[in-house]
């Protein structure tokens, strides 16, 4: 596709940038701010800059609200990624996002480039990616179309990250018909670093010059950002030329030079930064506007892949694999030297100027001479008007299960997809490369340890968007919170978390509002845990024919290990050990997975959620695993307590024997802030003294491999492990075929 | 003894290979980048794994043509010990340093788990301190690990007993179970599964570190009858 450019006047007239994204008004305010008429080029910068990908300009009111700092914090959200202090001299640098948009027109590569992207925010702080985990959420496998995208997805987040050398340590993958034509792509990577090392994309100090390195710009995805700020219709065929390819083989050429660069040229580096969405203009010109600086740059110097691309094109290409540098005047050789030895392209483009304007030339015109302040901070700000969705003011009766038959229940629960193993998914990961992987994916955490330390890192994500459709506020808490449970369990205290908010289309009032509410569950929460949210992105216009996906907002959390020793994993491991249930349990099914399986849908009012109660069962959990009382930790969430023991006993070679005295649906309820313990019988005294009432003592670790669960009134059900293995393992690979 | 592992752009286990000799098996070594023009003060050469070239085209079909590669031919021909891990096996049967090829997994998927497997030739230089059939545990991930040799090339490596591993529950669909393979005088190895990551209790086995020891013994043993 050739690009014409227009000349002013008839942008002015014709009106070209509707189809980039911006609005009348939008152009209007670049117009009169620039206090002239924009050329094509500079409005063209102004559709990428102003989306909502790279603006925030209708979430930055919510994601004010975030609470991002505490004594931890090294750096917040802002820059490629957030940095937190572990002790020792360590930080972890961690981000997650979301490639939602390219993964439904092209699923290999949207998912590969996904993973691509948080790999370089994450090397762009100077931190070394050690752990990549992603979050996935799709229609029902029953489709066709669903269990290709499923399978490509995974395929293009394997051949990304197995090739570049980062183990995928955890994730999670969700089905529900909301997702089938919109499915959740967010891909988060954890890095690990000298605290003193951290850089930031800053471009300062007049005639310091600007590097390009890495991959040449082509035509791909140009304009992605804004491409990714729309909704999809089925009148309008999805813009496959907005979707970028992945080049993993040269990112890992570029991620080794860059840290060679942050680690040993220290002097020489003033600023480092991807280029990611809207490429190299959003680099550049943040680069230059958090330092407060101008820029020049020359684009005729700039690698390109293709003859004859217009500015617009090389300045919103997507093009992957490429980073911007600013490095000291005087020491460009010795920086472009070194990119040479990794048989990289690094040019100097441009310089940073005196004063604060952004100008492009291109075959010796100037083609773009606008303050930067202009593409950055002054891009509009929309406060919108949120409206409560009516579903939520009369919401349908409460659920009542009616279980027939336990054991039939039990095993068609632990076969639905979203309960399922993902072993068939994540097998295809390279978990291991690195060498530092403590706890496989199949755990309620990945773990990795700190090279050089007796730390280790505990990683995992969790959305669950039915709890959120139910009650954006409360669902949004109890996301959060179950993200902790989640790296508590492996023996971590969690110390941040970084999320993706995947919703719908923002300008609908009702959208707003579960972005607004959401956002202040999540906040409440992550006070409460002093988990800070440190970084992050938004994927709004999630929806389909005008059809929003379930609000999702997807939490990545990061718990420290103290000393491996703490590391716990789910297995039962010792015939005898006793099995304590922490929490109480309650009739809790209104958006239950057992409401899925039994209605084909959820709804109803999403039931309560004791945050106060559920931090300190977290500590009293993390302080017994810590002082050694627990042998097999696991939290209890989709699936309940009945998803938690079958899992505990096919992680391990032992079976268990319980006795549940509360009703039996209550095997299947979903309430929050609960665990599922063993503890060794010599243990026992310290346990119940750290524990008090807030444990139950349900049954024990069996010599042999089955599951025994006694119902009241005398009703035994007996799982054989051919049994659940079958039901557990199958539920995915039987469906793919 | 002196070990040396290779980096090609795009590997991506030779740090951790490094660690396992040096540091877990106490062999001492160091990386040699593939633009190198010699390895003439080394015992062991290790091609580690990874995605060498981004193994575009063809798993290791690009690595073959690494300045490094006619050095490491050198060395093999002179009886020096090489040792192909998952790429490095790839690399070392498209440089024709071992039988046979590597074809994309029966399944067409990468795979990543902890395998079982049995050393059934104990007699080399990569597998003397194992017992004879034992079973160990080593960790596989590759996508394009399904071990094929025309018949009479297999033939031939099942009569001299050049098979050292087999799979116990064939994973990827490779020819009579095999897992790792020598060359016919036995000085150059290819397996799929990586001993390097198992080298550790913490990461969760140690069945690895036979290989590293295997090489350790060997070379004390040359040396011992050199000195002799």
């Amino acid at each position: 596709m050739q690009r014409v450019e227009m000349s002013p006047r008839d942008i002015a007239i014709k009106k070209p940038y509707l189809d980039w994204g911006l609005s009348v008004c939008e152009y209007d305010r670049f117009r009169t701010k620039l206090g002239r008429l924009p050329n094509y080029t500079e409005i063209g910068l102004a559709s990428g800059m102003w989306s909502e990908h790279c603006a925030y300009k209708y979430s930055k009111p919510v994601l004010r609200q975030f609470w991002s700092k505490n004594e931890r914090v090294l750096m917040g959200p802002g820059e490629g990624a957030g940095v937190i202090d572990i002790g020792e001299g360590k930080a972890v640098v961690f981000k997650a996002e979301s490639h939602n948009h390219p993964s439904a027109v092209e699923p290999y590569e949207g998912a590969a480039t996904g993973v691509g992207g948080i790999i370089r925010d994450i090397f762009s702080i100077g931190a070394e990616p050690v752990a990549m985990l992603d979050s996935l959420a799709f229609g029902e496998l029953t489709e066709p179309h669903t269990r290709h995208l499923l399978d490509q997805i995974v395929a293009g987040i394997g051949g990304y990250g197995n090739s570049i050398g980062i183990p995928t340590i955890g994730g999670e993958t969700n089905f529900d018909p909301s997702y089938a034509r919109n499915p959740l792509v967010n891909a988060m990577c954890v890095g690990v670093m000298d605290k003193d090392l951290i850089q930031k994309g800053r471009a300062s100090g007049v005639g310091n010059a600007i590097i390009y390195v890495g991959a040449k710009t082509g035509r791909d995805g140009i304009n992605g950002a804004s491409f990714a700020s729309g909704d999809f219709s089925d009148a309008e065929q999805a813009d496959r030329a907005a979707v970028q390819v992945g080049d993993p083989f040269m990112e890992k050429l570029l991620m080794d030079a860059c840290l060679e660069v942050t680690r040993k040229h220290r002097d020489a580096l003033v600023g480092i930064q991807d280029m990611g969405a809207a490429g190299l203009i959003s680099s550049s010109a943040e680069m230059a506007d958090k330092a407060g600086f101008g820029m020049e740059l020359n684009l005729d110097l700039v690698p390109q892949r293709e003859p004859g691309m217009i500015p617009f094109e090389i300045m919103l290409s997507e093009s992957q694999e490429r980073m911007l540098l600013c490095v000291r005047a005087g020491s460009e050789d010795e920086i472009l030297k070194l990119f040479k030895r990794y048989e990289l392209d690094a040019v100097v483009i441009g310089h940073v100027s005196d004063g604060h304007q952004f100008r492009l030339t291109h075959k010796g015109k100037l083609v773009c001479d606008v303050p930067v302040s202009l593409l950055t901070s002054d891009a509009p700000v929309y406060h919108q008007h949120g409206e409560r969705p009516a579903r939520l003011a009369a919401p349908q009766a409460d659920f009542v299960p009616e279980i027939a038959d336990v054991k039939q229940t039990w095993l068609a629960l632990i076969n639905q997809p979203t309960v399922a193993s993902k072993q068939s998914l994540y097998r295809r990961y390279d978990a291991q490369v690195k060498t530092n992987t403590v706890q496989l994916p199949g755990g309620d955490a990945g773990v990795i340890r700190v090279r050089g330390t007796k730390l280790a890192l505990a990683a995992c994500t969790d959305s669950n968007g039915r709890y959120l459709y139910l009650d954006p506020k409360r669902g949004g808490a109890m996301v959060v919170a179950e993200a902790a449970r989640n790296v508590v369990a492996t023996g971590a205290k969690p110390i941040g978390i970084t999320d993706c908010l995947n919703y719908g289309d923002p300008t609908k009032p009702e959208n707003f509002y579960e972005l607004e509410e959401s956002a202040q569950g999540i906040t409440a929460a992550c006070k409460a845990l002093n988990t800070p949210v440190i970084s992050g992105n938004v994927s709004l216009y999630n929806e389909t024919n005008g059809k929003a996906i379930y609000p999702t907002p997807m939490v990545g959390m990061v718990g420290l290990i103290q000393d491996l020793q703490h590391v716990t994993t789910i297995a039962l491991k010792n015939p005898g050990d006793l099995l304590y249930l922490v929490g109480k349990t309650g009739p809790d099914f209104n958006g239950s997975e057992l409401q899925k399986l039994l209605t084909g849908d959820i709804g109803g009012h999403l039931f309560d959620f004791d945050l106060d109660a559920e931090v300190a069962t977290q500590k009293a959990v993390l302080r017994a695993i810590r002082t050694g009382l627990v042998s097999a930790a696991h939290d209890l969430s989709v699936g309940g307590f009945a998803a938690a023991i079958s899992e505990m006993v096919l992680a391990g070679d032992f079976g268990a024997s319980v006795e549940w005295s509360q009703i039996p649906a209550e095997l299947f309820a979903e309430t929050q802030g609960r665990f599922l313990l063993s503890v060794p019988t010599a243990k026992q005294g310290d346990f119940a003294a750290l524990l008090g009432g807030n444990a139950e003592l349900i049954g024990t670790v069996s010599a042999t491999a089955d599951l025994s669960v006694k119902l009241r009134g005398g009703v035994d059900c007996q799982f054989s492990r051919a049994e659940l293995r079958k039901a557990y393992e199958e539920g995915i690979p039987c469906r793919m075929s | 003894m002196r070990a040396a592992v290779l980096s090609f752009p795009g590997s991506n286990c030779d740090r951790d290979l490094l660690w396992a000799l040096d540091t877990m098996s106490g062999i001492d070594s160091e990386l040699v980048p593939a633009s190198a023009e010699h390895l003439d003060n080394y015992d062991l050469v290790c091609v580690p794994g990874g995605f060498s070239y981004g193994d575009y085209l063809r798993s290791g079909a690009i690595a073959r043509f690494s300045p490094v590669m006619s050095s490491l031919r050198e060395h093999a021909d002179r009886g020096g010990l090489v040792l192909g891990i998952c790429n490095g096996f790839q690399i070392l049967c498209e440089a024709g340093l071992l039988p046979g090829a590597l074809q994309w997994n029966r399944n067409l998927n990468f795979i990543c788990e902890p395998e079982p497997l049995r050393v059934v030739n104990t007699d080399s230089a990569f597998s003397n301190v194992y017992s004879q059939d034992q079973e160990i545990v080593l960790p596989i991930a590759h996508g394009e690990g399904n071990y094929y040799a025309a018949p009479d090339t297999l033939a031939k490596i099942e009569a001299n007993g050049q098979v050292i591993f087999r799979y116990v529950d064939n994973p990827n669909g490779s020819l009579n179970d095999i897992a790792g393979l020598t060359n016919a005088a036995g000085n150059v190895l290819g397996m799929m599964p990586h001993p390097e990551r198992a080298v550790e209790q913490l990461l969760g086995g140690t069945d690895g570190l036979g290989v590293f020891a295997s090489l350790k013994a060997q070379c004390e043993e040359a040396t011992t009858n050199a000195a002799r």
